[in-house]
């Protein structure tokens, strides 16, 4: 590859500045802020402050539904994740095949993306219903009386179906390029040597899409730990009662809605330190194994 | 350059003559739907009344949304001159002195009429101090009353319990006969725990229910109200109670839609149900248990108050003690209860509304008001709490695992008392 150089160190700098003082504004100042906050007990409007140390963070290892929250984040990513990622795989699998009218197909697929999350959740809220969701109808035909904001993994259902649902969308498009992106000679010379569409699949599409599948993988998990938070909210309609929370969210039912900043501090550094060890182990173990043509 | 400076002189004269004509304040609240409207209405006639001031109300969301708002705009310096504060906010509102004037020393500061008196007993001392001054201007003052489908109770031939046992024994089981599920409730730490306490008379929190002192410790581990839960899981087997999660309206409406023949919600829901159901509706005050108490006490007004926000000039401040001096008055607050069901906060508009002959017509709107002038005890007055926001959100949660059968009621009643303790102790440390 050819590299480009600048004559003096001046130059790019004045180029980068915008970008650094963005990052700056939006990330190290408030993450700053966060992390010196976490320390503190606060009063709400901020008259007062107590130091109290490490009593923050302590406090949410003894917390029982503290650690609820977690392991309920960490089984909804997961499964928001890998079921986002794996229809939306099979969908653009099958929507390259398609020869006649491919585009409005393909548009069809693309339209959820265009939907707001808390807009996704509402929709949820309707669908699910107590009394009137058409999916709450459809279950109790089949005998099974489901119960949002009731029963804590009816709910929990519900957010993780909204989730996955408004994530497929994005990772289609990106599955779809992806896959169109693969070379018309190496997919005829697989059909040569091997018959099975199935081991075709696997053999040659599947490691030709993995950096694609790679880079989904990281934006789907930031997507489930993060930008969820509207539909979570929607779905349990403001009030957390015992439905689940994700971390996130949590941080905001503590922190804003219950006045303790101090507290939600900790939880959101917290959570800062777990994606950060997530983006490590990410680009150390699973991106040796790609390979970028 | 020459357009920028003409538009510019011209948006500065605009907005110059616009003060100088007016002065212009923000009220933010929490009432949405049917609510808001009538606060926007109450606004307009504020401003009607008058040319010195303009009041702009400002929907921000739920109660704990708006106090959120209000904070965070209040460390910006972008506080607005009026905030309404729920009840569960109260203690952090009140507790951050400096954040919030007085509204007896704002309404005496700008020589208006105020005497803690004029105002009933159930609202007086809610919003008030230790030392009985009151801070915030009691607006939409509730409190939980037993809603009840008339054509319903008919068909099962019984009337409106007034103890627990009666719904046990009578009451739920021939509501059930006739098809009904017969009762749901919308607001498990308000009207099954803040008001349980009160309705009996029992303690609700050290520090005399918290306003004495910070290092309050809470007393909701008590052997009665663990006796009502263990009932409300018995009832809900029995298919005498249903309980549709901790969202308000979740259970509010099987009630409005016939399915459910009582509810317990707020008198405030007055006006919105009168506005949607079909069938005859009338309302009762909230059950006591006659094992428990045999003398049954005022409960807490529910709802939320008014506080006027520090940091504004005098012109505003006058503009702010108008409008409570023009909110407290007998005209605005007859219509203000009977739009939506809110009890008056002065025995002058109470006197005035029932002159008009509004509880011959509507009886069911007395009852919140008659409760809220029932006999009080030593701790029926209100209660402090910090975090209280969380201390509820404990409590819901822990009260959605026993109906759900997650947790017993010793064990779910233990989590919180200990977590809510701990909150408390939290709270202290932020005052300190």
């Amino acid at each position: 590859m050819k590299r480009a150089a600048f004559g003096q160190i001046g130059f790019p700098i004045l180029l980068l500045i915008p970008q650094l003082v963005i990052i700056a504004i939006f990330f190290y100042w408030p993450a700053g802020y966060a992390i010196q906050s976490s320390f503190y007990l606060q009063d709400p409007f901020g008259f007062g402050s107590t130091y109290v140390g490490l009593e923050n963070y302590s406090r949410l290892t003894t917390s029982r539904t503290y650690l609820s929250s977690f392991w309920f984040t960490v089984i909804f990513t997961t499964l928001v994740t890998f079921f986002s990622l794996a229809i939306a795989l099979l969908l653009a699998v099958k929507a390259d095949k398609v020869i006649r009218g491919a585009k409005t197909y393909r548009t069809l697929l693309m339209w959820v993306y265009a939907i707001a999350p808390p807009v996704a959740g509402l929709m949820g809220v309707m669908l699910f219903d107590q009394s009137r969701g058409n999916i709450t109808q459809v279950l109790a035909n089949f005998g099974y009386d489901y119960r949002l904001g009731v029963n804590y993994w009816d709910t929990a259902a519900a957010m993780i179906t909204v989730s996955i649902w408004k994530q497929i969308p994005v990772n289609f498009i990106f599955f779809l390029s992806g896959l169109q992106a693969i070379p018309k000679s190496v997919r005829e010379a697989a059909l040569i040597d091997n018959a099975s569409g199935t081991s075709r699949f696997w053999d040659i599409t599947f490691p030709l899409l993995a950096p694609t599948g790679f880079f989904l993988l990281i934006i789907n998990i930031t997507y489930a730990l993060f930008d969820t938070f509207g539909i979570v909210d929607t779905i349990v309609k403001g009030e957390p009662g015992n439905n689940p929370m994700t971390l996130v969210y949590r941080v905001f039912v503590d922190g804003f809605r219950g006045g303790d900043l101090g507290g939600s501090s900790a939880q959101s550094v917290v959570l800062m330190v777990l994606v950060l060890i997530l983006t490590v182990v990410q680009f150390r173990f699973l991106e040796r194994r790609i390979h970028y043509t | 350059m020459k357009i920028i400076k003409i538009a510019a002189t011209a948006a500065f004269g605009l907005t110059a003559t616009g003060s100088f004509a007016e002065t212009e304040i923000t009220f933010w609240h929490a009432m949405g739907g049917q609510l808001g409207e009538t606060v926007n209405q109450v606004a307009k006639d504020f401003n009607a009344s008058q040319d010195e001031y303009k009041i702009t109300p400002v929907f921000k969301g739920s109660y704990e949304e708006t106090l959120t708002s209000g904070i965070a705009a209040f460390r910006a310096g972008e506080q607005p001159n009026i905030i309404q504060v729920f009840d569960a906010g109260a203690a952090t509102v009140i507790g951050a002195a400096g954040a919030v004037i007085p509204v007896e020393d704002l309404l005496e500061e700008n020589k208006l009429d105020f005497d803690i008196n004029d105002y009933i007993a159930g609202v007086r001392y809610f919003y008030a101090d230790a030392d009985g001054k009151m801070i915030g201007m009691p607006f939409n003052s509730s409190t939980p009353i037993l809603y009840y489908n008339q054509d319903a109770l008919d068909a099962a031939g019984v009337t409106a319990p007034k103890t627990w046992e009666e719904f046990a024994e009578v009451t739920g089981p021939a509501l059930k006969e006739a098809g009904y599920i017969p009762l749901s409730q919308s607001h498990l730490p308000w009207i099954f725990t803040e008001n349980f306490f009160s309705r009996h008379n029992l303690q609700f929190a050290s520090n005399d229910n918290g306003y004495t002192g910070l290092d309050t410790q809470i007393m909701v581990n008590h052997p009665a109200i663990k006796a009502h839960f263990q009932a409300l899981t018995e009832w809900k087997e029995a298919g005498l109670f249903e309980w549709y999660g901790t969202g308000w309206s979740d259970n509010q409406d099987p009630f409005e839609s016939g399915e459910v023949a009582m509810w317990l919600g707020s008198s405030g829901s007055f006006g919105g149900i009168q506005d949607r159901v079909e069938f005859n509706f009338s309302a009762t005050m909230l059950p006591y248990w006659e094992g428990v108490t045999t003398e049954p006490t005022q409960t807490f007004i529910g709802g939320a108050a008014l506080f006027a926000m520090s940091g504004h000039d005098e012109a505003e401040n006058a503009a702010t003690a108008a409008f409570f001096d023009f909110l407290a008055s007998a005209d605005t607050q007859v219509m203000w209860h009977k739009e939506t069901g809110y009890v008056p906060i002065t025995t002058a508009a109470y006197e005035l509304a029932a002159e008009q002959g509004h509880y011959k017509e509507f009886p069911a709107a007395e009852v919140g008001i008659q409760q809220l002038s029932l006999p009080g005890g030593d701790y029926t007055r209100g209660y402090r709490m910090g975090f209280y926001v969380q201390i509820r959100d404990v409590m819901n949660r822990e009260y959605g695992r026993i109906l759900t059968g997650e947790a017993s009621v010793d064990e779910a009643f233990e989590i919180i008392e200990t977590e809510a303790n701990d909150l408390l102790s939290r709270f202290a440390q932020t005052q300190g």
